[in-house]
């Protein structure tokens, strides 16, 4: 074999390497965390002290804020899995369905004998076998991932309605997994945050986080370049997958139930909704998992805000819709204006 | 093991190499061949098969039949991955440049460093070696850290240039690298490719359709009509009259 090009590391200096500079995630993340998630991160903010100034009813309460973190931690997961496939240019619309159909997948290996714990793993496996599938189709088929993923969402919708039989079934209520899993309080919120923090250590500091984003930048270029682009796509297809399915464990588990109506277009779309809010690009390239956390949290603020100020629920739409556009405008209006400010510190 | 020829090393030989697209014929049992410090020009009117070869040097496409020889020992390439391990680097047309990422990123694609056995970036380590290949061949751009989108043309091409030739390249190959640029910004890149010419270490094949260019920058000139070389002379005994009649003869012959 040849020596490797001397833009790889020289061999087996620095093996110690990662513990000897700052953090990597941290110091990254000042880096990468900027302006977008900065305006976001202010407009939750103002969003949390209005209506704490305007409700009644004690918004500033440890049983409200664990009730917003109870309507944020679903979006919030299954957002970080759309962020990576969003900015590798892909989406999942199949993964509120995930959602819906993975505790029915977990009873399935329960009723069978195996142990909680491994019946939840065989559940995520699952997930990720179905966003393997999706994320093959897409690139073997060349069909286009709305379209594949549309069909993927009807058709787990018709296998979790199958399994369930259309009824909601009780969710496993003893043991440590199902403390640790979504019946303690706090701990779907806790797995939201840990899942965050991993996500986005993964997408802004390893070289997939990379190939990611240049998938989703410049395909052909990042191809050219020998990365196997496909597979990037494929793994998050996956990722976002597995990452759906275990928000719909967590979330039938703390309510005790495991509901074949939960889940669906309503979840996909809420946590696509949070990572634009956030930041991300739809047409790949830019986006990060913090930035989608933050448009999550800001929809669960508003959500519970406009329950307790007693503001009609049917209005919740109409500000989840303007929140959207708004966002979009602003990510395309900050995108336009940096290049221009750009190219002129190029020409002068 | 290197072949000498008039003693200095060939980097890559190509001998019978044939390429189809379904019922299209790219290439036709085309053979060239490139040595250490020599800039080959390959031109060729569009549709004449300059991006597949380019393609197959490069590992992106297999030839169908026909060897490869790398540095004399016959390989096939595998991959562009594969490729690149050997020392083949390439820019293409469109550069491969990723806009949203910094240039320090882009410099390193697919070969970023890493704190090995952790898949963690080493950053600060990339932006260093960026802004010192930056700096040994003379391109000045604000910041390392500027997003590629934010440059211009010329700065981009001159970076898709840096990255090849600054990981030790052996053979490095330029698709129509002059095509989007102004004069400016061209003459920056060949005077680029000249100062890499003395190094004598590195054997460059570039297509480019300015033929005076071609004359000028290359020792060589080789040229595809149909998929197959047709033409192979050194640049001094030609001249941008006699390219120009060549590429427009067919035309006039038929009709």
């Amino acid at each position: 074999m040849r020596r490797a090009p001397t833009l790889r590391p020289s061999g087996a200096k620095r093996p110690n390497g990662a513990g000897n500079q700052t953090m990597p995630g941290l110091a990254v993340l000042s880096g990468w965390v900027r302006v977008k998630e900065l305006s976001i991160l202010l407009v939750t903010v103002a969003a949390g002290i209005y209506f704490s100034l305007t409700t009644s009813v004690g918004f500033n309460s440890v049983e409200n804020y664990h009730t917003i973190a109870q309507y944020v931690a679903p979006w919030a997961i299954v957002a970080a899995g759309q962020v990576m496939l969003l900015i590798c240019g892909e989406i999942d619309l199949s993964a509120g369905f995930v959602f819906t159909l993975s505790p029915f997948l977990l009873m399935v290996f329960y009723n069978n004998g195996a142990p909680l714990f491994v019946a939840l793993l065989g559940a995520l496996v699952l997930s990720a076998v179905i966003g393997t599938v999706n994320g093959l189709i897409r690139t073997v088929f060349n069909v286009p991932a709305f379209i594949t993923t549309l069909g993927m969402a009807f058709l787990l919708q018709g296998l979790s309605l199958v399994i369930s039989g259309g009824s909601p079934v009780s969710a496993p209520s003893t043991g440590w997994v199902v403390t640790w899993f979504g019946r303690g309080p706090w701990t779907e919120f806790v797995w939201a945050l840990l899942i965050v923090a991993a996500m986005q250590v993964l997408l802004s500091t390893t070289r997939f986080g990379i190939y990611t984003q240049a998938t989703g930048g410049n395909p052909i270029g990042a191809a050219e370049s020998g990365i196997r682009t496909n597979r990037i796509k494929v793994i998050n297809f996956a990722l976002s997958s597995t990452l759906a399915g275990f928000a719909g464990i967590l979330q039938g588990t703390r309510v005790g139930s495991y509901d074949p109506t939960n889940g669906g277009f309503n979840t996909m779309f809420f946590a696509v909704a949070a990572a634009v809010i956030g930041g991300t690009a739809l047409f790949g390239g830019s986006g990060t998992v913090v930035g989608a956390f933050l448009g999550a949290l800001l929809l669960g603020i508003v959500y519970d805000g406009f329950n307790l100020t007693g503001i009609n629920a049917s209005a919740f739409p109409v500000v989840l819709g303007l929140a959207i556009l708004v966002a979009m405008l602003l990510n395309v209006y900050l995108s336009v204006l940096r290049s221009r400010l750009g190219s002129s510190r190029g020409e002068s | 093991m290197n072949a000498e020829v008039n003693g200095v090393a060939e980097v890559i030989r190509a001998e019978h190499v044939s390429k189809r697209f379904g019922p299209v014929s790219a290439l036709r049992d085309v053979n060239l061949s490139v040595r250490r410090g020599e800039i080959l020009g390959l031109i060729g009117d569009n549709g004449a098969g300059k991006s597949t070869l380019i393609k197959i040097l490069t590992g992106f496409h297999q030839p169908d039949s026909g060897q490869l020889y790398f540095e004399g020992e016959q390989v096939p390439l595998r991959s562009v991955t594969h490729a690149r391990s050997l020392g083949i680097e390439t820019v293409f047309q469109d550069l491969a440049m990723v806009n949203e990422l910094p240039v320090y990123l882009n410099l390193h694609l697919n070969k970023e460093l890493v704190y090995r056995p952790f898949p963690f970036l080493r950053r600060r380590e990339m932006k260093r070696r960026a802004r010192e290949a930056l700096d040994s061949i003379g391109i000045s751009i604000p910041s390392v850290s500027a997003q590629v989108g934010q440059l211009s043309g010329g700065q981009r091409q001159a970076i898709a240039v840096a990255r090849s030739v600054y990981s030790d390249a052996k053979l490095l190959l330029l698709d129509e690298p002059l095509a989007a640029m102004g004069a400016k910004e061209g003459s920056l890149i060949l005077r680029l490719l000249a100062q890499l010419k003395q190094r004598q270490d590195l054997a460059i094949i570039l297509i480019a359709h300015n033929y005076s260019q071609i004359v000028d920058v290359c020792d060589r000139v080789n040229l595809l009509q149909h998929g197959e070389i047709t033409f192979d002379k050194p640049s001094k005994d030609t001249s941008v009259a006699e390219l120009l009649e060549l590429v427009h003869a067919e035309y006039r012959l038929g009709g």
